[in-house]
């Protein structure tokens, strides 16, 4: 299977240049933000009784411990932020295998600028369209339950996908209105919403999460689409 | 068009064998993204906890 192995090749040398590149800028962007966070969020834990937190509903899972209670988590400072360059890279090679796939499929050169705008493409799907319904949120913040917010966000980048390629592959007239209905379609059902709360946390440093997040998130996406496009022309046609 | 027929179909043959890799290629890097971005398993939750916030994939 030359191009699956093409695929791989090309997905793992970019994800790799890609996930330790993004580490270093989270490392200045939302690393110390998080760590902010959980400031308040470790003080809202000891603070409040524990039946009143509940009541709060969710800044926990269904009455789940959190993880800071008993699993096992790495520890703070080398072995944690290990974790993260790790989680970034296999983060970076899933989404470019499926960059390489697609262009793979396209059956013809792909130019990095071309992979420019796939890359633009999966900041829209990935990033841009489950931010709306669901902001980037820190440690510590209410949020409504886990699985309802994972089959919403996953459903709308789902739904976006498939909208953005009616648009741009299709032309005609009624491909043009599905694809922008489907794109809204998640947005207007709308995402599961979280329990009216206090937060600890200030909005402040919220409001800059969410701008480090979208930034990051950008030159992750930017990034990895020229990576990936560059590394799979070279692997898959290194004649040319 | 000015293909003849048989050259069409084994560019379709061909074709539709990139797609069957390439889709599975990318079914790989789904199951990736979501071990690493959607587990419920709790230790894979904590070690990959500040990727899940910073990348705005749903978190505890």
């Amino acid at each position: 299977m030359p191009v699956f192995r093409s695929i791989v090749f090309a997905a793992a040398l970019a994800g790799l240049i890609v996930g330790v590149v993004i580490s270093i800028a989270q490392f200045f962007g939302t690393v110390p933000l998080i760590q902010q966070s959980e400031v308040y969020e470790r003080k809202a834990e000891t603070g409040v009784p524990p039946a009143a937190h509940e009541q709060g509903g969710a800044t926990h899972d269904q009455g789940k411990p959190h993880s800071h209670d008993r699993e096992w988590e790495p520890e703070d400072g080398f072995q944690r932020n290990a974790f993260t360059v790790a989680a970034n890279i296999l983060t970076a090679i899933g989404f470019a295998l499926l960059l390489a796939g697609i262009y793979a499929i396209r059956g013809r050169q792909v130019t990095w600028r071309e992979g420019l705008l796939w890359g633009l493409a999966g900041f829209v799907v990935f990033t841009a369209a489950p931010s709306l319904g669901l902001p980037p949120e820190l440690p510590g913040m209410p949020v409504a339950p886990l699985t309802a917010r994972q089959t919403w966000w996953i459903a709308t980048a789902a739904a976006t996908a498939g909208g953005l390629c009616l648009l741009v592959f299709r032309p005609a007239a009624w491909a043009a209105v599905l694809g922008l209905a489907l794109i809204a379609l998640p947005h207007l059902v709308g995402a599961p919403l979280a329990p009216e709360s206090h937060s600890e946390v200030p909005a402040a440093l919220s409001h800059r999460f969410v701008v480090a997040v979208t930034l990051t998130s950008l030159l992750f996406w930017s990034l990895l689409g020229v990576a990936t496009s560059i590394a799979f022309e070279r692997i898959s046609r290194p004649q040319i | 068009m000015q293909q003849s027929q048989s050259a069409r179909l084994s560019a379709i043959a061909v074709d539709s064998n990139v797609i069957a890799q390439a889709v599975l290629a990318m079914a790989l890097g789904l199951f990736i993204v979501g071990v690493v971005g959607f587990s419920h398993i709790s230790a894979v939750h904590n070690a990959a906890h500040d990727v899940r916030h910073a990348n705005a994939f749903p978190c505890h």
